[in-house]
């Protein structure tokens, strides 16, 4: 059985994490501590809220370290929603713009859309070696609940990395509902409050353990 | 693909037990929430309410306990509401595995309230809950027509519904439940016309409360602005099932789960 360590930084409900990842089959400890969360199998950092409030709770516990040391590993580590827009370089929130931890290129910005947040179930386009979204339909959906998102890499002069694969959704405009870059993946939405199709997603994560 | 217009089944619990009628077959405890939910959650309810309507704050301990054993069996978003106070109440309800919390009465004593919850918890797990009615003839006229009540409808408070949820969307909510409290009970369909009115005003999500009575209900509250639907009796009494009233709105083309 997978060990995983939800980490804790004072974010939100991490009951539905935990409880989500067991039901999906893994032995699951919610903690702030260093060589727990290195000596796991995966890591979960998940998050709500404001991108600015996460990150200041994510350096409090050194959580930005953490994620570097177990990424130069290779050990896997799995965000969910604020804590798949930290991984950004940045989130810009009424204007003024955030460091994030910058694993990958780009700004978590507003998404332009008519409703906001953008709250419910949603599909999600992903591509066909997806390992998060292996076997399921392409009308499966997942909850969402955000106001911010990826809306798409900057990648600048350099090459767009091989690796990573890109899952989209839509509202309003098209936006990264998820991405897979080697032992670093992240979902937009939230898998534990995902039903049957969440729990689906978080057994082909454990798979990767 | 557009996001999935929700239908949201609403419990009354008082003391840890579901109460106004539940009347499914098959089920081993019709009282028990956590039962309740799970089976909810198999006929594909997009997210749940709970609303507590313990009357002594003595008994509320149980409270959290349903939520905590909801959040431990049931994968799906849950909102709890009635009788939150104050911040420290939010923060309970979270801690127990609330998805999001649903403010009322408090937040007409003392709006600040709305802003400190979503500062504090992030806009998306702050819900005004607004029971509305029709100014009637002998009230205060409000510029919408229709005003805000409290004590289960009883009493007009003479506050605009319509600009209560513009002021509640700036004060930083995440969504507003309204519930009209004319519709309420009458099995009528729901009130198109504040559906509206609130639509036209805001910007955040939008659930429509009250008056629910048959699979048709459904679809013009959406097509009025509603993002999501919540009804209780008629669920809980199993006259309908979640799943007719979306197949219902799908053939309205309406996007379900």
């Amino acid at each position: 059985m997978p060990r995983v360590v939800v980490l804790d930084y004072g974010s939100g409900n991490l009951r539905s994490a935990e409880r989500a990842l067991e039901h999906a089959g893994a032995r699951v400890e919610v903690s702030d501590d260093h060589r727990t969360a290195m000596e796991a199998d995966g890591l979960v950092v998940p998050g709500v809220g404001a991108f600015s409030a996460c990150m200041r709770g994510l350096l409090e516990v050194g959580g930005d370290e953490l994620v570097d040391r177990r990424l130069a590993e290779n050990r896997p580590v799995l965000g969910i929603c604020v804590g798949m827009q930290i991984l950004f370089q940045r989130g810009v929130e009424h204007g003024v713009s955030a460091e994030g931890v910058g694993r990958w290129p780009g700004a978590v910005e507003p998404l332009r859309a008519e409703v906001l947040p953008h709250m419910g179930w949603n599909t999600v386009t992903a591509p066909s070696d997806s390992v998060l979204f292996a076997g399921m339909d392409p009308d499966t959906r997942f909850y969402f609940v955000h106001s911010f998102a990826a809306r798409g890499w900057e990648e600048h002069a350099e090459a767009p990395s091989s690796r990573r694969r890109s899952v989209w959704a839509e509202h309003g405009e098209p936006f990264l509902a998820a991405v897979e870059d080697g032992a670093l993946m992240a979902t937009q939405f939230h898998p534990e409050k995902s039903g049957a199709a969440g729990g689906a997603l978080l057994r082909n994560w454990l798979g990767t353990l | 693909m557009a996001v999935a217009v929700r239908v949201i089944p609403c419990l009354d619990v008082d003391q840890g037990r579901v109460v106004k009628g539940v009347n499914f077959t098959g089920l081993v405890d019709a009282g028990d929430p956590v039962e309740l939910a799970r089976r909810y959650d198999g006929e594909w309810a997009d997210e749940l309410t709970f609303l507590d309507v313990t009357a002594s704050s003595a008994d509320r301990e149980t409270t959290y306990d349903v939520v905590r054993g909801t959040a431990d069996q049931v994968f799906i978003p849950l909102t709890v509401g009635g009788g939150v106070r104050g911040p420290e109440d939010v923060d309970r309800l979270l801690r127990a595995g609330a998805d999001k919390v649903s403010l009322n009465t408090a937040a007409i004593a003392d709006p600040e309230l709305l802003r400190t919850a979503s500062r504090r918890f992030g806009a998306q797990c702050v819900v005004l809950s607004v029971d509305a009615r029709r100014v009637p003839s002998d009230g205060t006229e409000t510029a919408s027509g229709f005003e805000v009540t409290t004590h289960g409808g009883r009493r007009g408070t003479g506050i605009c519904a319509v600009e209560w949820a513009v002021r509640a969307e700036r004060l930083g909510v995440g969504e507003i439940l309204l519930n009209s409290m004319d519709a309420d009970g009458t099995k009528a369909g729901f009130d198109l016309e504040m559906i509206r009115a609130v639509r036209a005003a805001v910007r955040v999500p939008l659930i429509a409360s009250g008056g629910a009575g048959e699979v048709g209900h459904f679809a013009p509250a959406v097509h009025a602005g509603a993002d999501a639907v919540l009804a209780a009796s008629v669920f809980h009494f199993g006259e309908l099932t979640v799943e007719q009233v979306k197949n219902a709105m799908r053939a309205e083309g309406i996007t379900v789960r």
